[in-house]
């Protein structure tokens, strides 16, 4: 439930100080791309924010998003931001089950009316109603009935955004994303197998700064995380723009760290911020391990042929001036 | 690697991005400013493509002044002025040394490191207890003399 505390005063009370915070929207700010001058309103914003109440619904999906953002490195201040909403209903994580978690369910929709944020991952099987259930209710019938009275909702992961793995072909639960349902409310698709935890903070932190969500693509991901490709960012871009690939996982190329476009790499046409951003604790990305990229944030990645494959022509993605920037199609 | 130096071109075939110069002009414009507006200016290096040789070069270039400054707030920030009085470098990492954002700061004093408002206000009320409290071990006040051993 929403609580009468703010954010400031919860995170003044855990010992946080408001120097800490103030480099976190430092920080955040510069991870969102806002300009540093958003900063004072950043903190003045989210300070007084209550804590919104949040009903996430986990549908047809792996726990992979969940253990992302949940196991993400602990204790940093974006863990203890997350901490600070009202996650009212979870039922991986939740310690109530069948009739009281959906109790909670319900209390949080009606005491919460019209402002709670609905995050979903997982899609939605239209095949059968009883393909994926949760108290015996029907993904699609908990997601349409959680969605009617939320201000907005964040699609986490590919499986939410765009129907991921399970709407593979041959998609055999006839699995859709949550936008092909809802179609009457703000929608947020932080896409990725799974999504790169900061980026769910970093728009969770935007819409309570400023009470709306951040610029997206036209695939309705935050433009902060996805506006430019693995590609423009990736660190073996001068090897790919001299035509050095690497032909197999261990010849010369691959040793000396050449680009992996023939071995499949999927960068060229993959919005996402994992070359910046990176992994576990910011050690790396896979390219940085030798392995391609999957391409796992765009729509339909494991339909795209094998991973192995390489996206030809190779011109076709040399640098051009003013090069990725602003969405796929671009 | 860090998040702000993996940028593009990194490699002995690519070694500057040519965007070293135009920033040092920005600096040099935003200082101005600070002297005849008194206005700060932050500039967020993640914004800007440089490659790890364009960083050291522009480091180089400000070279190190006489304030060096770390907070230690959920990991460091580390604030140096250059050189060129009222132009710092700040840096923030995380607990795991990650560095989180960048900045060049063109201010008197970079502002995360005035005492902010609601702090000072916590430790009045800190000290104002901790004066009003005996010490927990000994019952002892700060002031009762040190017995010689
Ligand atoms: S094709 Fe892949 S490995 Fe090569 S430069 Fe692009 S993203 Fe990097
Ligand atoms: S590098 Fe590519 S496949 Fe891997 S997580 Fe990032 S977007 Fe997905």
């Amino acid at each position: 439930m929403s609580s009468s505390i703010s954010l400031g005063e919860r995170l003044s009370q855990q010992g946080v100080s408001r120097r800490t915070f103030v480099k976190f929207c430092a920080t955040t700010a510069s991870l969102l791309a806002l300009p540093q001058t958003a900063v004072p309103q950043m903190v003045a914003a989210l300070s007084a924010a209550r804590r919104p109440s949040v009903i996430w619904l986990p549908f047809q999906e792996c726990t992979g998003c969940t253990e992302a953002i949940l196991r993400s490195h602990a204790p940093t201040l974006e863990s203890l931001i997350f901490d600070s909403i009202s996650l009212d209903y979870q039922h991986t994580i939740m310690a109530a089950a069948g009739d009281q978690a959906e109790r909670s369910r319900h209390d949080a929709m009606r005491d919460n009316k019209g402002q709670y944020l609905l995050l979903v991952d997982g899609s939605v099987p239209l095949g059968n109603k009883g393909y994926s259930t949760i108290s015996g209710q029907s993904n699609v019938d908990m997601l349409i009935e959680s969605a009617k009275d939320a201000a907005a909702i964040v699609a986490i992961g590919t499986c939410a955004s765009f129907g991921g793995i399970p709407k593979a072909n041959p998609n055999p639960t006839g699995a859709v994303p949550v936008s092909s349902i809802i179609t009457d409310k703000p929608i947020i698709n932080v896409s990725g197998c799974p999504p790169l935890p900061i980026a769910i903070t970093a728009v969770l932190v935007h819409y309570l700064t400023f009470n709306r969500l951040p610029a997206l693509d036209e695939l309705k991901r935050p433009l902060a995380f996805f506006g430019s490709t693995i590609h423009d960012r990736c660190y073996r871009r001068p090897f790919f723009e001299q035509r050095k690939f690497a032909k197999s996982f261990d010849d010369e190329g691959a040793k000396k760290g050449w680009c992996l476009f023939e071995l499949g790499c999927k960068g060229p046409e993959t919005y996402n911020a994992c070359a910046t951003v990176k992994w576990n604790q910011g050690t790396s990305f896979p390219i940085e391990s030798g392995h391609p990229c999957l391409g796992c944030s765009e729509p339909d990645f494991w339909d795209h042929g094998s991973f192995y494959q390489s996206l030809f022509p190779w011109e076709r993605y040399k640098a051009k001036p003013g090069a990725g920037k602003g969405g796929p199609n671009h | 690697m860090t998040l702000d130096t993996d940028i593009i071109f990194t490699t002995e075939q690519q070694k500057t991005t040519g965007n070293v110069l135009p920033l040092l002009h920005e600096i040099r414009h935003a200082l101005d400013t600070l002297v005849d507006e008194k206005i700060p200016t932050i500039i967020d290096l993640r914004r800007i493509p440089l490659s790890a040789d364009d960083e050291e070069k522009l480091e180089a270039f400000l070279g190190t002044g006489e304030v060096r400054a770390e907070i230690s707030a959920l990991g460091p920030t580390v604030l140096q002025e250059t050189q060129y009085s009222g132009v710092w470098i700040e840096t923030h990492y995380n607990e795991h040394d990650e560095v989180m954002g960048k900045f060049i700061t063109i201010a008197t004093v970079p502002h995360i490191l005035l005492a902010q408002g609601s702090d000072i206000e916590a430790g009045l009320t800190r000290l104002t207890h901790n004066l009003n409290t005996p010490l927990p071990s000994t019952g002892s006040s700060p002031d009762d003399p040190v017995e010689q051993r």
